[in-house]
């Protein structure tokens, strides 16, 4: 090779002068990209900053105390008493029982519209399901306390009878109502349609040339989607779980309207005590004073925290298993 | 096409009055007829197609052919793109089907029985005849060693024996098993191109297929890896029937015993004509073939 006659010239800097209006528009778009990232962090500070007065009174026993009192001590001044253990073990509570029903049935509901469904009822069932996650959540809060409620109770006690030797299926007494197993179902059918259409997503991008190697070894349908949509898909079914937990968690009404909140710690999910904090901080709302408002939104905070997290880790998932092509 | 199995027989005597292209091919072709002589008795089963047509929703993409693959030969089908021949050999094991709005006429018979029947269980088919595609595809979330079992396991196979025995039969077989015999708990994707289309073919020897079809298997390889996956055929020549679609003339030359040559012309695809490998290429009946496999179009 001969040798270089010259010095390697630096990269040149590429630049290009833009028009007035094409600065303008990427001044606007800027803007309102970043404002649902400012909205986000001002709600973060606001609940931050109320809630801080919480946090430093209660320490870390906000998180591992059930009780949510206000007395006066001696000087007649108030004290608060906030933990939200209780919240916080039921909100996770009915969000894995919302999802061990949900995520089954929705990559089965999946798996039909990619796999099995004629075009015609596919287009129906998809606008169907697309519908339930339109459906304002406190119609399923009054379906769930009507209808569904008395029916659960039942199915309740049937499992109680014959799966309650697993500790976390017995109950302390006999009372099934309003418990966190009814407030699952509902969540369940309110995160169905979320879960449903990121695995149908999913499922429809398997490559062809791995389907039809399938077929051409044999395989029936359902051993073709065994080998190869569903090692393709997991990744994405594990997505869209969690964000059908980040929205597990957030459920305010529906959940209020079928729970029995009540502040003590129960993981007896088929017995008639619940807790839920965004259910709580609605519940407590309208009577509160000046401590509980900051402790509520304390708790508002940490719900905040845990479904940012879960969406973060969601998110991570989902494109860890996109980058990798699976 | 003659089901006599006898290529030799036109061997030779052929040279005189073809162009000098033409000549080459028909010399590959004619030196392949001869080794082929004295082999031994075919194995394994005849597949015939009859009066096969194939639909695209309303365009017809294929029209009227009939082929009779006879036990034990390969046959290449040749033809410029869009001329049906993909079509055709996707008919052969019915994998025609899975395209939406595909549809066909005619009966492909395996061993005398028609695939189409009705009531018949198409994997059954898909067991007997084996498929190696355009693209190699392995599983990329198995290893080499579950690819090539792969095909027992989806197809719920017993399989009586040592699967160990089996792995190592079937790269063999496949040309494969001294690059691989060491990381056999490797994941696919690593492979080579061409040595991930060898594990295809491994792959669908493991359900000891009596046809095997092959759809341009090398079209996405480089010329080293093709000719080892011309070897590989040569080998399996002797245990199957092959049924390979290919654009490359010098390998249609090389591998196959009948060549059949498929043509659109602005219609549907068609068989123009059908022949002893070194006949088509020396002195095919149809000026269309010659102008084709002289090099003259397509």
């Amino acid at each position: 090779m001969p040798a270089p006659t010259a010095e390697t010239p630096d990269p040149r800097k590429l630049t290009t002068k833009h028009r007035a209006s094409d600065r303008l528009f990427r001044a606007v778009v800027t803007t309102f990209s970043f404002s649902a990232l400012i909205i986000l962090t001002l709600i973060g500070l606001f609940l931050l900053i109320k809630g801080f007065s919480t946090f430093k009174e209660q320490g870390l026993h906000f998180f591992t105390t059930a009780g949510w009192s206000v007395t006066q001590d001696a000087n007649g001044k108030d004290v608060g008493h906030f933990g939200l253990s209780a919240m916080l073990l039921g909100t996770v509570l009915i969000a894995l029982v919302a999802l061990f029903i949900a995520v089954p049935l929705s990559v089965l509901t999946a798996l039909f519209l990619t796999f099995y469904a004629p075009e015609r009822i596919r287009t129906f069932l998809v606008s169907v399901v697309d519908l339930m996650a339109a459906f304002p959540s406190i119609l399923y809060g009054l379906w769930g306390f009507f209808i569904l409620g008395p029916m659960a109770e039942y199915w309740a006690k049937l499992i109680n009878k014959y799966l309650g030797w697993i500790p976390f299926l017995s109950v302390p007494q006999p009372s099934f109502t309003r418990s966190p197993f009814i407030a699952g179902i509902v969540l369940a059918v309110m995160i169905v349609p979320i879960v449903t259409s990121v695995s149908r997503e999913v499922f429809s991008q398997t490559p062809l040339d791995r389907v039809q190697a399938a077929y051409a070894l044999g395989a029936s349908k359902w051993g073709m989607i065994k080998a190869v949509v569903l090692p393709f898909g997991s990744s994405g079914i594990v997505g869209g779980a969690m964000l059908g937990l980040g929205r597990a968690f957030g459920e305010t009404v529906a959940v209020y309207s079928v729970l029995n909140i009540v502040f003590r710690p129960n993981w007896h999910i088929l017995f008639t005590q619940g807790g839920n904090v965004a259910s709580m901080i609605i519940g407590q709302w309208g009577e509160a004073g000046k401590a509980e408002v900051s402790a509520l939104l304390a708790a508002g905070l940490v719900l905040f925290v845990l479904t940012l997290l879960v969406n973060f880790a969601a998110d991570f998932v989902v494109n860890r298993a996109v980058k990798s092509g699976r | 096409m003659d089901n006599s199995n006898n290529e030799n027989q036109n061997d030779g005597d052929d040279m005189s009055t073809q162009s000098p292209a033409t000549k080459s091919l028909g010399d590959v072709a004619a030196k392949r007829a001869k080794q082929n002589m004295g082999g031994s008795a075919p194995l394994g089963v005849g597949l015939e197609a009859r009066g096969v047509h194939a639909w695209f929703g309303k365009h017809l993409a294929l029209e009227d052919v009939s082929l009779d693959f006879s036990a034990g030969t390969v046959t290449a089908l040749i033809g410029p793109s869009g001329c049906g021949k993909s079509t055709f050999i996707r008919t052969l094991n019915r994998m025609h089907e899975f395209i939406p709005s595909a549809a066909m006429a005619g009966q492909v018979l395996l061993d005398g029985r028609d695939i189409y029947e009705p009531g018949i269980d198409v994997t059954k088919i898909r067991l007997q005849i084996g498929m190696v595609f355009q693209k190699p595809n392995p599983f990329p979330s198995m290893t080499i060693g579950e690819n090539v079992l792969a095909g027992l396991k989806l197809a719920q196979i017993k399989h009586e024996g040592n699967k160990d025995d089996l792995l190592e039969e079937c790269l063999v077989r496949a040309g494969l098993w001294t690059e691989v015999k060491d990381r056999l708990g490797a994941h696919a994707g690593g492979l080579s191109g061409g040595q991930q289309q060898r594990l295809c073919i491994a792959r669908s020897l493991a359900l000891k297929p009596k046809v095997l079809l092959m759809d341009e298997p090398c079209s996405a390889l480089d010329p080293g890896s093709t000719l080892r996956i011309e070897d590989t055929i040569a080998q399996l020549s002797k245990t199957m029937t092959i049924v390979i679609v290919t654009h490359n003339m010098q390998q249609a030359a090389r591998v196959s015993d009948y060549t059949a040559f498929f043509l659109a012309e602005g219609g549907p695809g068609h068989m123009v004509e059908v022949g002893p490998t070194n006949e088509i290429f020396s002195r095919p009946k149809d000026e269309r073939t010659e102008n084709y496999v002289s090099g003259r179009f397509g």
